[in-house]
């Protein structure tokens, strides 16, 4: 295993946020600054077909009707999640890990089926 | 002298990050004008003509333009999060850029689990799309953040799949070692049939919906939403946006350029005179093409059949490439 | 089914109280082809209503008939419907040619189903382009206008205008239709077809349009029939009616040509009638080249048509008549008449009302788009918000028409 030098391989992900978020802001400013300033209320209103709009946009519950597949989401991409390190050392941990793998995947997958037959994933209609 | 390598090696840092942000801010303003002008000529027009030679000073036009446009902060907005968002959105999308090896030297950060920083923090984008329409307090830009969302999680799993089958192959997270695996002409590029086609197409449809692009624009969605969740966003804002939206191609394009196309390797070993970071950058912009491509040909899906297609078909072909190649790689 | 999963889930899917949302799609929205608003109803992205608010580009048309003389007022209907202005300039004539028992000339008659076709085509061509940009295929409408434009070449050749064409005439038309029209014509309808392979090609079997398109808002032809839809809208959902071939006016009954029908009655099968019917207009245009015979393009009525304009400078008699057209118009018999076409957007009809004077005493316009709209509530109901604009696409309204 090589060593792993966290300082030399995250420090540039900071810097480099950093400066983006500088190029950015600067750019913000600078638009604030030249912008002409012009402001009445028809104008800061939300945008709604050019009709006054009919209660708040968040105001309320809104239907998400996806909840179900969001949930399945998280499951799956736990599961991904176990798989890099199984990937990178596969040939070299052999036959049994793989097909220990492979029973893990289709477990999820059968409570993947089972969810699909269900219907969640018809959730339009 | 440890404090000495280390001030040097900072600044090196600083240098390479700052041409690498530079460069990476810069992009939009040439391909806005080859996308317009590539439009044009699928559209059987000329695409921009007046200002300058054949209209490439067009984007610096525009760009000075949004600079001199007011900034709007609707009254109902949240405003602390709408001023944020866009910043949420085009930060991580750049920050992809780090891991990438543009060729064996030339690299902001070699880290060993560079293909899962890439996906993780491209992930991270999506907070800003969606806070940003939620923010809005506008019914148009709420129904785009909620799309959003179910892009994410129609997509980010069948890309995950997708790439799990490329680390199999390499058995390495590293991006520069995933390139080094693939060296040695096009036949041992990942997009060959006997590699990894099926987890470069999975990867392909996936990276669109990643990049919002046609045809799964469906959070801005101009046809519907009339803009989605960037409805009230007006000046620098929404351009920090739309530059995400090219930092989001580029990205996909970059990654997918490592992944599969063999990064900063040559078609066939005896065209290694030319330096591999030109053959990177040629990838690269053949990738961005296929992507102004489809845009100009195809019609966009509707989010709810969009979902059907990223959970019914990419995810279980997502598992079974990954279980083939496992497999393969058993037997062999 | 999806509601059925909800239940067994999560424990309080029951408690979670949702709302509807109230959303304005228009005026001001990117694909409601003008001023068109709609009030949906929402339960999240699902349409649970949707209500048509129109008037935003009312001109008073029918009101501004009442004031003109029945010369005057042909150029007030290139701006009804104004992607087919022809079809609205030949209806009002036509009644106006009713109330007078009047018929134009056999050569004029041959050019108007030329004009009426070739405005049938660029309509039908911006239907197809326009409702296909607001699903997010923007190259269509382009290679589409490429298209039109040779149309309204053709228009401009032959009256001098391209959209507001004011070409038609009591008793005929305004010019005749020369060589290098023709000629440029038969050019143009040899083309069409390419064209046409083009959109089909992007389009029709196309896996992303077929989904965006097939099953989405269907109209059963019962409904549509009791809604009143017309024209391709009512045709693609099974209703074989065709003025053209039921009613025949003008030439059409010397004409061969077929009415294409489907039974779907969804957004794709709006859009493939539309381009069968394009099929069919070439077919048409092309026999009424053949035909066309020689002679005069306006009737040699002087109580009706204007004199020519060169005689009026030369001949007493002509300058008489000429005068009195200019000062009194036509002053028709007393009575009521009705006509109706096949306007690219569905059945055209002017009524018009005569109390024997110099001005009509009552024009009522029955105009396709405002009936057709009537069924974009049935269409659209329990689809999703990106069907709303499949659906207004593939209707084809144009507000010019529809608020009148």
């Amino acid at each position: 295993m090589p060593e792993v030098n966290v300082f030399q391989d995250y420090l540039p992900v900071m810097i480099v946020m950093g400066i983006t978020a500088m190029f950015a802001f600067g750019a913000v400013v600078a638009g604030v600054i030249l912008k002409p300033k012009n402001k009445y209320p028809e104008k800061l209103g939300p945008w709604e077909c050019g009709i006054e709009p009919e209660g708040e946009a968040d105001a309320g519950k809104f239907t998400v009707q996806f909840y179900i597949i969001a949930v399945l989401f998280v499951i799956f991409d736990v599961e991904t999640l176990f798989l890099f390190p199984w990937a990178v050392v596969l040939d070299k941990i052999g036959m049994f890990a793989f097909i220990e793998m492979v029973l893990f995947i289709a477990i999820l997958l059968v409570g993947f089926f089972y969810a699909w037959a269900k219907g969640a994933l018809e959730w339009v209609k | 002298m440890i404090e000495f390598v280390l001030g040097n090696a900072l600044i090196m840092i600083l240098i390479k990050s700052f041409i690498a942000v530079g460069i990476v801010f810069s992009l939009p303003l040439p391909f806005t004008w080859i996308e317009r002008k590539i439009a044009g000529h699928i559209q059987v027009r000329p695409g921009p003509m007046r200002v300058g030679f054949h209209g490439v000073l067009q984007p610096f036009a525009d760009g000075l333009k949004l600079f001199l446009k007011e900034d709007i902060i609707p009254d109902g907005a949240d405003k602390f999060l709408f001023r944020v968002a866009p910043y949420l959105t085009l930060i991580p999308y750049i920050a992809i850029f780090v891991a990438i090896p543009v060729a064996g030297n030339a690299y902001l950060s070699d880290m060993n689990v560079g293909v899962l920083y890439v996906l993780a923090i491209g992930g991270l984008s999506i907070y800003g799309i969606i806070l940003g329409g939620w923010a809005s307090n506008s019914k148009y830009a709420l129904l785009g953040g909620l799309r959003a969302a179910a892009q994410m999680i129609s997509y980010e799993v069948a890309m995950g799949f997708a790439v799990i089958g490329v680390i199999m192959m390499a058995q390495s997270l590293n991006m520069r070692e995933i390139v080094e695996a693939q060296g040695g002409g096009i036949l041992s590029w990942n997009i060959m049939p006997h590699k990894q086609l099926i987890g470069f197409y999975i990867f392909l449809v996936a990276g669109f919906a990643e990049s919002n692009r046609i045809p799964f624009d469906i959070p801005e969605g101009e046809g519907e939403l009339g803009g989605g969740f960037h409805t009230e966003y007006s000046g620098m804002r929404f351009s920090l946006f739309a530059m995400a939206e090219y930092a989001a191609m580029f990205s996909i394009c970059a990654i997918g350029t490592v992944l599969y196309l063999g990064g900063w390797h040559a078609p066939h070993p005896a065209l290694d005179v030319i330096p591999g970071f030109i053959w990177f950058i040629i990838k690269v912009v053949c990738f961005v093409y296929i992507f102004m491509w489809v845009r100009f040909s195809w019609p966009r899906y509707r989010y709810d059949q969009l979902m059907a297609l990223g959970w019914k078909f990419l995810i279980p072909l997502g598992v079974a490439n990954v279980l083939v190649t496992g497999l393969f790689i058993m037997l062999w | 089914m999806a509601n059925e999963a909800v239940e067994i889930v999560g424990p309080d899917a029951g408690k979670i109280e949702t709302r509807e949302m109230t959303l304005n799609m228009g005026p001001q929205h990117p694909s409601t082809h003008g001023v068109l608003r709609i009030v949906l109803t929402l339960s999240g992205e699902r349409v649970l209503n949707a209500e048509c608010i129109i008037g935003y580009l009312h001109r008073g048309v029918e009101k501004i008939a009442e004031s003109r003389n029945y010369h005057s007022f042909i150029p007030y209907t290139d701006r009804l419907d104004y992607m087919a202005g022809m079809s609205n300039n030949l209806s009002y004539v036509m009644a106006v040619e009713k109330l007078l028992d009047l018929e134009a000339p056999e050569r004029a008659q041959y050019i108007r189903v030329i004009c009426a076709e070739l405005s049938r085509i660029a309509g039908h061509i911006v239907a197809i382009g326009a409702s296909a940009l607001d699903l997010g295929a923007m190259t269509v409408l382009l290679y589409g206008f490429r298209d039109r434009e040779m149309v309204l070449d053709l228009f401009e050749m032959i009256c001098g205008s391209r959209m507001t064409v004011n070409y038609m005439r009591i008793g005929g038309v305004s010019g005749d239709a020369t060589e290098m029209f023709l000629k440029k014509c038969r050019e143009f309808i040899d083309y069409l077809p390419k064209g046409l392979a083009e959109y089909e090609q992007l389009l029709t079997n196309n896996r992303i349009w077929l989904k965006r398109t097939k099953d989405v808002g269907k109209i059963s032809a019962k409904d549509a029939i009791a809604l009143g839809l017309g024209g391709p809208n009512l045709r693609a959902a099974g209703v074989n009616r065709d003025l053209r071939r039921d009613e025949p006016y003008l030439v059409y009954d010397k004409l061969d040509f077929r009415v294409p029908l489907r039974e779907n009655g969804d957004v794709f099968d709006r859009y493939i009638i539309r381009i069968w019917e394009m099929r069919e207009s070439i077919k048409i245009i092309r026999q009424c080249l053949d035909q066309m015979p020689e002679g005069p393009f306006i009737a040699q009525e002087t109580k009706y048509s204007f004199p020519d304009r060169d005689k009026v400078k030369t001949d007493m008699e002509s300058m008489i008549h000429h005068f009195k057209l200019v000062m009194h118009g036509i002053t028709p018999p007393k009575g009521e008449v009705y006509f109706g076409l096949e306007s690219p957007k569905g059945e055209l009809g002017m009524y018009l009302v005569s109390d024997g004077g110099g001005k009509p005493y009552r024009l009522k316009i029955r105009s396709p788009s405002f009936v057709n709209l009537e069924s974009l509530n049935t269409m659209c109901k329990d689809e999703l918000i990106a069907d709303v604009v499949a659906v207004i696409g593939s209707l084809d309204p144009v507000m010019g028409e529809t608020d009148k």
